[in-house]
């Protein structure tokens, strides 16, 4: 299992893999907005994404949206951890198709249970 | 803006307006001509004072501001670096980041060393309980006196270790002190030029009033599709609709949706 974390705060990035890798995910990679991150999906086989949204350059919604347009890509899980809570946006990701929304501030509860409940529907 | 300068030049305008009735009553429209000049002239200078007078407090607003900063003591030496707001917003980020790194260090150090302490607690507990039972062997009692003694050991000096880590951790918060010191600095900043600005503002509105111009002010057209964007943490979500409050909220919108 091979996930890519995308946010422009390096703190945010190392809480994020620290409580990956206590649920076991120890391969990860990091990537600081969606410009760096494409290429990167692109290049390599990721199983997963965890990203922000509110970045410079490239941000998280128009990666989750580039990405479900890469023939490649496209079925890629995503999961949006960000600040972001209006609920417009939450709709927007939705409809761009996002596998999984959770807001900052979060436990290590909460962004456990979205990885399971996409990595559940995945697998079924 | 003073009562008395406007007031002053009020009483001029009325001596001067009076000089002129009596010029255009008397035929002397030359005479007139110059006084209407003068009040042109006074106008203009009234202009130019008082937006002299607006910049100059701008500036000051601005200078003071820098110089709170040099001579604070304490964390002076380190703050005086920085001449305006955004190098001290920066320096909040850089000292938050810091410290929160910090901290991760620390706790990704302690980790293992709880998780072994554990791990050797749990082992000797198995051995522990055989020996309650009654089902130990001389020689393996021998190993286990051994290991004990090994693990009384270790258990003080890691847990030492622990409390070292832990009492750094509490040590690195102390950004939140330097960091909120540098913040109220900066909002003290943007108080006051909002207060310039108000009063800027009203000059504006004085100045019109008194210059007789009428702008054709136009309320921005309404954007025909309104695009999502981005707007950070939500600083107070119990006093706005259009968003949610957490992780709940989120989810329960989501299933709403047929997630």
């Amino acid at each position: 299992m091979k996930i890519l974390i995308v946010d422009d705060f390096s703190t945010m990035r190392r809480i994020i893999k620290n409580l990956l890798r206590d649920l076991g995910f120890t391969n990860t990679q990091e990537a600081d907005d969606g410009s760096s991150a494409l290429p990167l999906l692109k290049s390599s086989d990721f199983d997963f994404l965890v990203t922000d949204w509110n970045m410079p350059g490239m941000t998280g919604i128009e990666l989750l949206k580039a990405v479900r347009s890469d023939a490649k890509l496209k079925s890629l899980p995503v999961l949006m951890v960000t600040a972001e809570a209006k609920r417009e946006q939450i709709i927007e990701a939705a409809q761009a198709g996002v596998n999984g929304y959770v807001v900052k501030p979060f436990t290590a509860q909460a962004l456990k249970e979205k990885i399971e409940k996409i990595f559940d529907r995945v697998d079924a | 803006m003073g009562m008395s300068d406007s007031s002053g030049v009020q009483n001029s305008l009325v001596e001067q307006a009076k000089e002129l009735l009596l010029q255009l009553e008397s035929g002397h429209p030359v005479d007139a001509m110059q006084t209407i000049a003068n009040l042109h002239q006074n106008r203009d200078r009234f202009l130019y004072e008082e937006v002299g007078k607006l910049t100059r407090s701008l500036h000051t607003a601005i200078q003071n501001f820098a110089i709170d900063a040099e001579l604070d003591s304490g964390a002076a030496n380190e703050m005086s670096r920085m001449g305006d707001a955004s190098d001290r917003l920066n320096y909040v980020i850089e000292k938050t980041e810091s410290a929160a790194n910090k901290t991760m260090d620390l706790v990704e150090d302690t980790i293992p060393l709880s998780a072994d302490l554990g791990d050797k607690a749990r082992s000797l507990k198995a051995d522990w309980q055989k020996l309650l039972r009654k089902e130990m062997k001389p020689e393996e009692f021998r190993a286990l006196t051994k290991e004990m003694d090994l693990f009384l050991d270790f258990a003080s000096g890691e847990t030492s270790k622990i409390d070292t880590n832990l009492s750094n951790i509490l040590l690195a918060q102390d950004y939140q002190d330097l960091t909120g010191q540098v913040i109220k600095r900066v909002i003290t900043l943007v108080q006051e030029v909002e207060g310039n600005l108000v009063d800027l503002v009203r000059m504006a509105g004085a100045i019109d009033n008194l210059a007789g111009f009428k702008h054709d002010i136009q309320a921005p057209e309404a954007k025909g599709e309104r695009d999502v964007v981005a707007e950070g943490p939500i600083i107070n979500p119990e006093k706005r609709e259009d968003v949610v409050s957490g992780q709940d909220e989120v989810d329960d919108l989501l299933s709403s949706l047929g997630f």
